[in-house]
């Protein structure tokens, strides 16, 4: 039998389509929620990791018999004192849990060997009588070399992750039109909050252990902790440590292997937490990229080609870079129709810091080219910014340069419409409070120094894995006399996912208190909370699992209570068989009855791209369009975004006020990138590994955010909702830039954009 | 703390001065139009109020310190004790002529601010000396600063600037700081300028000569590349600062 739930307008609290409150809310504001960095055990040792001052050199010899000499250490460990595979790797296992004796560092942070101690102070001075003997090598930092193959193979599995091409249509094809240029991608931190932190627990006995730790993806890095410790998955337990804030930076393992290295070694519960300048070398970041792109146009603006190559340094090691590359080049067109393509991108290996994911994976960097050149393309044609892109808007059914077919709901047009009928901002008054003058309270400016931009940045991104991936997602609902419990493997990192899923229990089951149970491995997996996801995919798992056990409630009540199994339905908290019209509160429907379902939710499959970069290698999409008004003193080059207007294909909308938080977050994100957010590297070494350094947007520096969200229930989700993570971090930045441009006149190719791109 | 919490340094010996009283008074003296602000008054008590009435320059560089947060815990003594070139409140004690009281094991002495800094953090102080207050005077006239940094608040100074106009005496004096190892007064630029213009009441001045006089200014920097900005941008920044801070002075 079919269980149609139908989703009408809600108008329970706590349900589907209202602002529900977030379980962990009230904690997180009051100080009381404990982030992994908060957790403790009795007879906990503290950890640290001794990380390379090189970019690239080989280990000569390692000698920690000082450290061990030191009152208060407990052990060392090593490259040889990994058990399993000596690599991890998301994507190919290449990254040595240490680097060992014999072989290279290659990039400067790269881990060497790892204590346990009594206390954090002990810990450093043990680092510090750790001998090292290094034999220092000319660092690969161009990546460039890697390309042209001038560059010695610093890795044995080669100093390219991926070299893919997409080729369609005509390519005699020339325009009326073409506009060119070469952009570049600095390179940006997600910069979470919430530093890495985990407490391993080893069995009492056993050779197993359990892994407290803030993550994006539990069963994941089980799998890879597994490998490197040759252990059965079974015996290891990892549960989320609360989590302060991803964006992509936990994807990849970081301190769990050394963590639990620690604690098998000395037999004691063992923690690792880095401090703010650790963080910096313990993650990946985004991908620093250099983008060519010429566009073909008509005389009317229509896009007949695009020509594009791409470059991305992957720095030393994998992560996820070849899905990152394959991201950006199908989605070198962007929201907009064309036939003819061809791209050409390399993801490579250097001694600069690995890369890897970060909200936007890749479309980040192709939409900065591609909106870059739109304006352009607008500039040479003679139309407006929003005439250029409603000439080429995408629609459903539009075929893709891979060859795909849009299938989304794809409201392009609309996004860049509802965009542009938002009010622009009042013009800068001369009596301007000046916070909100550039250069703020710096009082470096006055309004009469101060030219006003417009700029616009429209975005297509992918939502799910992609190429084959099946990164399924597990729920399990039970309803035991009454109380309804849900349990997910799915990481809580501050997207509001526990409070999702209480909302979908609540609406499909008729109750009002949900119980969440512990996030670990002791459910299926969920897969990542990234890609714009959980929302569809552990939302879809949540909904399964409840609707099963909804399902088996029906069937209970329909023989206690004689009601019409085929005709039954939940109103607000009530089971109502509708030919009768009896009423039989789910409460009480419940008591005594104990029902317990686990279900998969698995996107539609999804292939690899072919030689030529065809195939339908992505499940959905979402779109978004951006228009940023800045202020600009010119000559000082400081940039003040006044306000970013913003209309989101949202799908569903599930919970107003979490998509409200994602879009204004994201567009602060997308602002760091336009303007500050850059870690700089020279000669393989990051300059800046700290927030002194590596700015953030203040809330100072945050714009106003005008906003509509444009609700189309997308038929492909299992709740009619799209992600909507990702997006707003994506097309906010080129519309900042461009709105940078129109102030200043400047062709400004790079982001972010330093003040001196603007005044000398 | 920075040095303790960010760069690893083990003091053996640490001694808490956030108790001592007299460090955190700080008093007006009309008939010698001073103000002497004692070492551990925090920025917050700076940036309004009668200090910001008597030193507007103080203020205005006070709330460009930090978060609410650091400006309630940071203090002249730590800009002065810290030394950097980019500490914000000392260009405006170099412009002001500012003089320092420091205590010690040996007593007390006044140094003057032009031989308290001697480089990038390096300072007059000798062992077991701290700074007890400093003295500033009342100046009639316009006096300001502002500060460059890429981001619209709590930001290190990529370049900053004071320029204090003494209205009785037709000087105006004008101190840098982030372009140079020291900050950076700029004597040759100010002599020009009283050389080739009034400055008393009333004076006014033609947008080309302080233009001018920007340059100038900037010709007496000495900044660097680093990974915070490049030195061009920095000798650019002080020339806009030293030219906008000069019209608004006579505006």
């Amino acid at each position: 039998m079919t269980i149609t739930h139908t989703v009408s307008t809600p108008t329970r609290s706590g349900t589907l389509g209202t602002n529900a409150h977030r379980p962990d809310g009230v904690a997180k504001v009051q100080g009381g929620f404990a982030f992994s960095s908060d957790m403790w055990s009795e007879n906990m040792l503290w950890g640290a990791t001794l990380r390379s001052p090189h970019p690239y050199a080989k280990i000569i010899s390692i000698d920690d018999s000082a450290a061990l000499a030191i009152d208060g250490v407990e052990c060392v460990v090593t490259a040889q004192d990994v058990p399993g595979n000596p690599y991890y790797g998301l994507i190919m296992s290449d990254q040595p849990v240490f680097a060992a004796i014999g072989d290279t560092v290659r990039y400067c942070g790269e881990p060497i060997a790892a204590v346990a101690a009594d206390h954090p102070e002990t810990c450093k001075r043990a680092l510090a009588a750790i001998k090292v003997v290094y034999e220092i090598l000319t660092p690969v930092t161009n990546p460039q070399d890697c390309v042209s193959g001038i560059a010695p193979q610093i890795h044995p599995q080669g100093n390219v992750y991926r070299h893919q091409r997409i080729i369609t249509g005509d390519q005699s094809i020339v325009g009326d039109v073409i506009v060119e240029g070469t952009y570049e991608i600095g390179m940006q931190d997600q910069a979470f909050l919430g530093l890495e932190s985990a407490l391993a627990i080893p069995d009492s006995g056993g050779e197993g252990l359990e892994l407290y730790v803030a993550t994006q993806w539990l069963h994941e890095d089980r799998k890879q902790i597994a490998a490197c410790l040759n252990i059965p998955e079974e015996k290891i337990r990892l549960v989320l440590g609360g989590v302060g804030g991803a964006f992509g930076a936990r994807e990849d393992i970081s301190l769990q292997v050394h963590t639990c290295l620690l604690a098998l070694k000395s037999g004691r519960p063992v923690r690792i937490s880095y401090g703010r300048e650790e963080s910096f070398y313990g993650h990946v970041h985004r991908h620093p990229a250099t983008i060519w792109m010429r566009h073909h146009a008509d005389r009317n603006g229509k896009i007949l080609k695009i020509e594009s190559t791409m470059l991305f340094d992957g720095g030393a090691y994998c992560s996820t870079s070849p899905a990152v590359l394959i991201n950006a080049i199908t989605h070198t067109q962007g929201p907009y129709k064309c036939d003819n393509a061809s791209v050409e991108g390399w993801a490579v290996r250097t001694n600069n810091p690995p890369c890897g994911a970060m909200r936007g994976f890749g479309v980040v960097q192709a939409c900065f080219a591609h909106e870059s050149q739109m304006e352009k393309l607008a500039a040479a044609l003679g139309l407006s910014p929003v005439e250029i892109r409603l000439r080429n808007v995408m629609e459903t059914g539009d075929r893709l340069i891979t060859g795909q077919v849009m299938d989304s709901v794809a409201p392009v047009e609309q996004c860049i419409r509802e965009t542009d009928a938002i009010a622009m901002p009042e013009p800068l008054s001369p009596n301007a409070d000046i916070r909100q003058i550039p250069g703020g309270t710096g009082l470096t400016a006055q309004p009469g120094n101060i030219v006003r931009g417009v700029g616009w940045g429209v975005s297509m991104k992918n939502l799910m894995y992609s190429e084959g991936f099946d990164d399924y997602s597990t729920a399990r609902c039970r309803m035991t006399d009454g109380v309804v419990s849900v349990k997910f493997a799915t990481s809580e990192v501050g997207q509001g996912f526990t409070m999702l899923a209480q909302q979908i229990a609540r609406t499909i089951l008729g109750v009002d208190e949900v119980l969440l149970d512990t996030i670990d491995t002791q459910v299926g997996s969920a897969g990542s909370t990234s890609a714009s996801r959980q929302t569809w995919m552990s939302g879809g798992a949540v909904k399964a699992a409840c609707e099963k056990v909804l399902g088996d409630l029906f069937d209970h009540a329909a023989i206690t209570f004689e009601l019409s199994r085929d005709h039954v339905r939940i109103e607000e908290t009530d089971i109502v068989d509708i030919l009768s019209g009896r009423r039989i509160a789910v409460s009480e429907a419940s008591k005594g009855v104990n029902l317990d379902r686990t279900e998969e939710y698995h996107h539609p499959p999804t292939e690899d791209l072919d030689e030529n970069g065809q195939g339908n290698c992505h499940v959905a999409f979402a779109f978004v369009a951006h228009r940023a008004v800045v202020d600009v003193d010119v000559e000082l080059g400081l940039v003040k975004v006044v306000q970013i207007a913003t209309a989101q294909d949202v799908g569903r909308i599930l919970n107003p006020i979490s998509v409200q938080g994602q879009v204004e977050g994201g567009i602060a994100q997308g602002l760091g990138l336009a303007v500050m957010e850059e870690i700089i590297v020279k000669d393989g070494k990051v300059r800046n590994p700290s927030f002194t350094d590596y700015l953030l947007p203040t809330f100072l520096d945050a714009p106003l955010v005008e906003m509509v969200l444009i609700e189309e229930f997308e038929p492909k989700s299992p709740l009619g909702a799209k992600g909507v993570g990702e997006p707003p971090c994506i097309s906010v930045t080129p519309a900042i830039a461009n709105a940078i441009r129109n102030a200043t006149g400047r062709e400004l190719p790079r982001v972010p954009i330093r003040p001196y791109d603007i005044c000398l | 703390m920075v040095e303790v919490n960010l760069h690893g340094r083990q003091p053996q010996t640490v001694v808490n001065l956030r108790r001592v009283e007299e460090l955190r008074e700080w008093s007006y003296r009309p008939t010698q139009q001073t103000v002497t602000i004692g070492s551990a008054v925090p920025y917050s008590v700076m940036e309004t109020g009668k200090i910001a009435e008597l030193v507007p320059a103080l203020a205005q560089a006070a709330r460009t310190v930090g978060s609410p947060q650091i400006r309630a815990a940071g203090t002249l003594g730590g800009n002065l004790g810290t030394c950097s070139p980019a500490g914000d409140s000392l260009p405006v004690l170099s412009a002001l002529n500012a003089v320092i009281h420091l205590i010690g094991p040996q007593g007390t002495r006044d140094i003057p601010w032009e031989e308290f800094m001697l480089g990038v953090k390096k300072n007059a102080l000798n062992s077991g000396e701290f700074v007890h207050s400093i003295t500033v005077p009342v100046v009639q006239g316009w006096q300001g600063y502002a500060k460059v940094g890429t981001r619209n608040a709590m930001v290190i100074a990529t370049a900053s600037a004071c320029l204090v106009r003494d209205a009785d005496e037709g000087l105006i004096s004008i101190a840098l700081g982030s372009v140079g190892p020291t900050i950076i007064r700029c004597s040759q630029a100010e002599k020009w300028l009283l050389k080739t213009t009034s400055l008393r009441v009333g004076a006014q001045i033609n947008a080309d000569l302080a233009v001018e006089f920007g340059r100038r200014v900037s010709d007496e920097a000495t900044p660097i590349d680093d990974h915070r900005s490049t030195a061009a941008y920095r000798r650019h920044c002080v020339a806009i600062l030293a030219q906008r801070l000069l019209v608004r002075s006579l505006a």
